[in-house]
């Protein structure tokens, strides 16, 4: 017997709904697994004296975003065009540094 | 109630069979829905991973940096600057921190040598980070050499590996004993790198760093609210770039979406038409046109929010990889926290579902009050 096409509908629908709720669960459930790392990671940062993520290794100013100068990507020289992928995408928005920085950049 | 349940299953059934009539085209369209949601969700659920992650990590980070600048450039903190520093009331901790990068030409990566302030790296050995290891192919107690930039040839015992779960954090990093590091780099002795600092009032930080700009008018303080800003502004960029780069599709998206939505084919129109004939009202007509919106959209996004979770937080985001990675050699393999933001994903859905919904209800409406004769005839 054949079902009805709304009773198809609705059990794709439910199976996608299930699947929905259950990466919301596995969320969940990594964020209490994962805590522990996550604090080993700050407690790293905090006995090291990290200021940045190794996300971006390419290039010294990328590496660490936080610490380099507002001019760094044209550090060889003034007119020096930026060369590394990561620096022409992760420009942070100065705007809303100076806005709150009273101290020389 | 049952009367009226029943009543939009068979709405459902024949908005199901109207749509496998015109199968490849609606599965189609169910495609191209679902990847826009699956991308835009992927971005949504990265950066906003990645921006919780930061932040969290960089909550240890030093509550004040400070730097030392010589015509706008960033110079070493000369011997009895730290010294002036400790008069400052709020300071509770001053350490100078000892840091720079070290290009090895073997693998061509950047490596970040350190100092760790509790001088637990012996003379001779070096703890390193994973992705160090993993490019270079170092365990414990293996032997590495580094050329330093006098030329003088430096070997080194590893004493450990830093956890992988670290991996994020410590990727590059090479952590070495002060002797060896001031060896190493021909560091003046009495020089370091940077200072950081701990204020005993987290609420007198900002007032520290503007007596330290006083005191200390060449110097640039860093504060860890700064760091943690240049990170949310940096992972804002990027998205923000994504989006942009996205827009281009997700406008060829909106012309499909509208076409298909808003321009009835003759088909659709002899349908309406027919109905019409047969006895629908123009109420159920509407009804069935929701419903078949309703449906595409609602699986579209289910769909692509489900394929965007496993991409990003099962799969470690290949899609991402390469912009996030530039041209950099060492780039930390790491799983990201599947941290959910609702409200991202309420705004995801509003944006993604209901639009369309809307463009499916005015066309339909407006056949719907035509004469079925016109309407069949047109």
């Amino acid at each position: 017997m054949s079902l009805r096409p709304s009773t198809n509908g609705f059990i794709v629908l439910a199976l996608l709904a299930g699947a929905c709720a259950a990466c919301l669960v596995d969320a969940g459930l990594s964020c209490e697994s994962r805590a522990a790392d996550i604090d080993a990671m700050r407690a790293m940062a905090g006995r090291l004296g990290l200021t940045d993520l190794a996300l971006f290794t390419e290039a010294r100013y990328t590496r660490h975003p936080s610490q380099a100068d507002l001019h760094s990507a044209f550090q060889d020289h003034p007119l020096a065009l930026e060369h590394f992928p990561s620096g022409s995408l992760i420009v942070p928005k100065h705007a809303d540094l100076v806005r709150e920085t009273t101290t020389p950049d | 109630m049952p009367i009226w349940f029943e009543r939009q299953r068979h709405l459902i059934d024949f908005t199901l069979a109207s749509l496998m009539r015109r199968k490849g085209r609606n599965l189609g369209l169910l495609l191209v829905y679902g990847l826009l949601v699956f991308v835009l969700a992927s971005v949504t659920l990265y950066t906003h991973a990645l921006r919780h992650e930061a932040a969290v990590i960089l909550e240890g980070a030093p509550e004040v940096v400070l730097q030392r600048l010589v015509a706008g450039r960033h110079d070493l903190i000369p011997p009895g600057y730290i010294e002036r520093i400790g008069r400052l009331r709020g300071v509770q901790q001053i350490r100078g921190r000892l840091w720079g990068y070290y290009y090895d030409a073997v693998v061509k990566a950047n490596y970040t040598f350190m100092v760790p302030g509790d001088g637990s790296v012996a003379k001779g050995t070096l703890i390193i980070g994973p992705a160090l290891a993993r490019q270079r192919g170092l365990a414990l107690n293996n032997g590495v050499s580094f050329r330093s930039y006098s030329g003088e040839l430096f070997s080194f015992t590893v004493a450990a590996v830093l956890p992988q779960a670290s991996e994020l954090a410590s990727a590059d990093l090479v952590l070495v004993n002060e002797e060896d590091f001031r060896a190493f780099f021909a560091y003046p002795a009495g020089h370091y790198t940077d200072v950081a600092l701990s204020v005993a009032n987290p609420k007198e930080v900002r007032n520290v760093a503007a007596k330290l700009a006083n005191l200390l008018p060449d110097s640039r303080p860093i504060l860890r609210e700064e760091m943690q800003r240049t990170y949310a502004s940096v992972f804002d960029w990027r998205e923000g770039i994504m989006l942009a780069l996205l827009s281009a599709a997700i406008l060829a998206f909106s012309i499909l979406a509208w076409e298909k939505a808003s321009g009835l084919s003759a088909d659709e129109k002899r349908e309406i038409g027919i109905l019409k004939a047969i006895g629908w009202e123009t109420g159920d007509i509407i009804k069935m046109k929701l419903w078949e919106g309703g449906l595409i959209s609602v699986t579209a996004f289910l769909a692509g929010f489900v394929a965007a979770y496993v991409q990003v937080f099962r799969l470690g985001a290949p899609l991402f990889e390469p912009v996030l990675k530039g041209w950099a050699v060492l780039y930390p393999r790491f799983e990201l926290v599947p941290v959910i933001d609702g409200l991202q994903i309420a705004t995801l859905f509003f944006f993604t579902v209901f639009p369309y919904m809307a463009a499916v209800l005015v066309p339909i409406w407006r056949a719907a009050v035509t004469d079925p004769d016109a309407v069949m005839r047109a």
